[in-house]
């Protein structure tokens, strides 16, 4: 029988047996060892390993991502848990600067195998500063891997691979992706860097979902089932190295690509995608859109925070009129697709 | 060991009065921030560590590279921009590294190596080795927030550390107390919970005899970290090879004061002439075969533009 576990156990998991086998790996941030346990993702690891491979940090995300790249330096392997992702702006000299660069400037001498986890929030009024997805700031700047798994086999297949990988991983969880099951073999595996996966096959347009947006854009796959759409849908799951043949391989057969991104547009993985697949297939027709966030702040209040986000109902709508030109159906919202999982409050 | 604070003196200020004669052929194609004036603060510590210790340093980095052990000739070769340089070229004069002889690295954004260094304690402390870590870096770094973080931490978690404030009293143009209300950044340390310590003149005696009491300390007990700001002075601009005293921000007189307590003559006075002419001329021996690898070494190869982005696992 297939084991079924959460997201946030699965995360959990791959740490546990990542330090298990591996004294050099080390878990730092703040609130890693309080009785909440960023969520539970690092719960009772502190009482296994002890507060000197298990720690909380000051509230000093500049110099802590320094001292994380100096233990790295050592020959550590630390992850560096960031409950969101808004404060790595507070480190991003260190991670831009130091980390990104120290391999190339030293000529290969130095590397920095560490991982830098962050969790994006969302609803429930997370409003303007705890509800960014800015992984496209580390996707721009070269020696930084970004991955951003949407489902509990890859959040512990991801992990893993991150922690051995010998280069600074940037790993992005999503607050409501915590709340996914799937399953999750108990054994260690990896999840190979650079390959996205088909998640759904389907013939008339692919739709990429970038995290959290993997399940809205799942759930848009249903709606349009409804119009006899038979849509496409692709998880990137790493943004860097990012597997653009896959989503080639697909929109060369569906000839329509709807990237939908939980991040805004502008400059975004987005914009990223639909470039280079539109330069791979030069000459050749194809539609491609794109949704994500509104451009504006983040607003708490959820009729403004409704409309926000892209949802279900807003990609499927989106993706009918790419197929058939016409701007006649939206969907009515379904129960069996609704987001209950969370209630609140935070 | 005053031969030895002697060759390794001379030889720093030797090496920079070389670059800077070569600097402006364009061979050297870095942005060179020479330590010429400053180099008792880099020799008075790293003759007081072990060889495997390691220390972190900043773009003014060449009296720590030198100073600590790292290659002259890789030096050389880095800042010519050839493959044999420490960096394979990718580095340049401001990010020198050679793990070998544990200079693990210099940064051009000024404070973000305090907090790598002390990264590194930790994880010596954590791995039981007897390991000391020196972190180097200005009095304009201790504008930076990142300084009062990493002493914090390094505080926090009684790391095995010594840090090295060379306070040559300029951030570029901008005197400290432009900069800071008050001159008063032992005191700082000692908030954070470091000990603190200033060693006025340039003293190359007194650092060395206090790093190395603060090292004996550090590696027999768990004594924690150590800051000692060492008084220092640039003799020439903060970036290139000339003087400035032209640019009115600092006077020559002021300068004199530290030029006439030069820690090399200092030094020099006290070995015998003939030893000290023997040192000479084998530092100068040695610095004219490293320019002359340097200038044999080849540029890198294109295809090194998109090598060692990241490491293969």
């Amino acid at each position: 029988m297939k084991r079924v576990i959460s997201y946030i156990e699965a995360v959990r998991e791959a740490t546990d047996q990542e330090m298990e086998i591996d004294p050099n790996v080390i878990v730092m941030g703040q609130g890693v060892d309080d009785p909440k346990a960023i969520l539970g993702t690092t719960l009772g690891l502190v009482q296994k390993y002890g507060p000197e491979r298990v720690f909380d940090t000051p509230l000093a995300e500049d110099a802590m991502e320094g001292v994380a790249i100096g233990m790295a330096l050592a020959g550590l392997r630390p992850i560096h848990t960031h409950i969101r992702m808004d404060f790595l702006m507070l480190a991003m000299n260190q991670i831009v600067n130091v980390a990104a660069k120290t391999h190339y400037m030293y000529g290969g001498q130095e590397t920095v195998p560490m991982v830098i986890r962050s969790i994006i929030g969302k609803s429930w009024g997370q409003g303007a500063q705890h509800s960014q997805a800015l992984y496209s700031y580390f996707m721009h700047v070269p020696g930084l891997k970004v991955v951003t798994p949407t489902t509990p086999f890859d959040a512990k297949g991801c992990l893993i691979t991150a922690i051995r990988d010998n280069n600074p991983v940037i790993y992005i969880e999503h607050r409501l992706l915590h709340f996914q099951k799937g399953v999750v073999p108990l054994d260690s595996y990896t999840v190979e860097s650079g390959k996205a996966r088909v998640a759904i096959i389907g013939s008339d347009i692919t739709i990429v979902g970038i995290s959290y947006m993997q399940v809205e854009a799942s759930r848009a796959q249903v709606y349009l089932q409804e119009k006899g759409i038979s849509a496409e849908i692709i998880d990137p799951i790493w943004l860097n190295p990012l597997d653009i043949q896959t989503i080639v391989d697909s929109v060369n057969k569906t000839g329509r690509l709807l990237v939908v991104d939980n991040d805004w547009m502008n400059c975004g993985a987005s914009a990223e995608i639909i470039t280079q697949v539109v330069e791979h297939l030069q000459g050749q027709i194809i539609q491609v859109h794109r949704m994500g966030f509104a451009p504006t702040t983040c607003p708490p209040t959820p009729t403004l925070e409704d409309e926000f986000y892209p949802n279900g109902q807003s990609i499927a709508a989106t993706a009918y009129t790419m197929v058939t030109r016409k701007q006649d159906w939206f969907p009515d919202e379904r129960i069996d697709l609704k987001s209950i999982e969370f209630k609140g409050p935070f | 060991m005053y031969s030895e604070f002697y060759r390794s003196l001379y030889r720093i200020r030797r090496v920079e009065e070389e670059m800077a004669r070569i600097y402006p052929s364009d061979k050297i194609r870095s942005p060179m921030h020479l330590s010429i004036g400053q180099e008792a603060v880099a020799v008075g510590v790293c003759e007081a560590l072990h060889r495997d210790d390691v220390v972190f340093g900043t773009y003014r980095g060449h009296a720590t590279y030198l100073a600590k052990g790292g290659d002259l000739k890789k030096m050389i070769a880095e800042l010519y921009g050839k493959i044999d340089g420490c960096s394979k070229g990718k580095g340049g004069s401001m990010h020198l590294v050679d793990v070998e002889h544990g200079v693990m690295g210099t940064s051009a954004i000024v404070g973000t190596t305090i907090a790598n260094s002390v990264g590194y304690a930790y994880a010596m402390k954590y791995q039981q080795k007897k390991i000391i870590t020196a972190s180097f870096f200005g009095d304009g770094a201790v504008d930076e927030g990142v300084f009062y973080e990493s002493l914090n931490f390094a505080a926090l978690k009684n790391l095995p550390i010594i840090f090295i404030c060379e306070n040559n009293s300029y951030a570029i143009h901008s005197h400290q107390l432009t900069r800071q209300h008050t001159d008063n950044i032992v005191q700082r340390a000692i908030s954070c919970g470091v000990r603190a310590e200033k060693i006025e003149d340039n003293n190359i005696i007194q650092i060395y005899e206090s790093v190395k009491d603060a090292a004996e300390k550090i590696r027999q007990e768990s004594y924690g970290p150590v800051l000692f700001e060492c008084m220092t002075y640039r003799w020439r601009e903060h970036v290139g090879p000339n003087e400035d005293y032209g640019l009115g921000y600092r006077s020559r007189e002021e300068a004199q004061k530290w030029i006439d307590m030069d820690q090399l003559t200092i030094v020099a006075d006290k070995i015998p002439e003939k030893e000290r002419l023997l040192i000479e001329k084998e530092v100068n021996k040695e610095i004219q075969q490293a320019v002359e690898f340097a200038e044999e070494s080849l540029f890198p190869d294109k295809k090194e533009l998109l090598t060692d982005i990241f490491k293969e696992n």
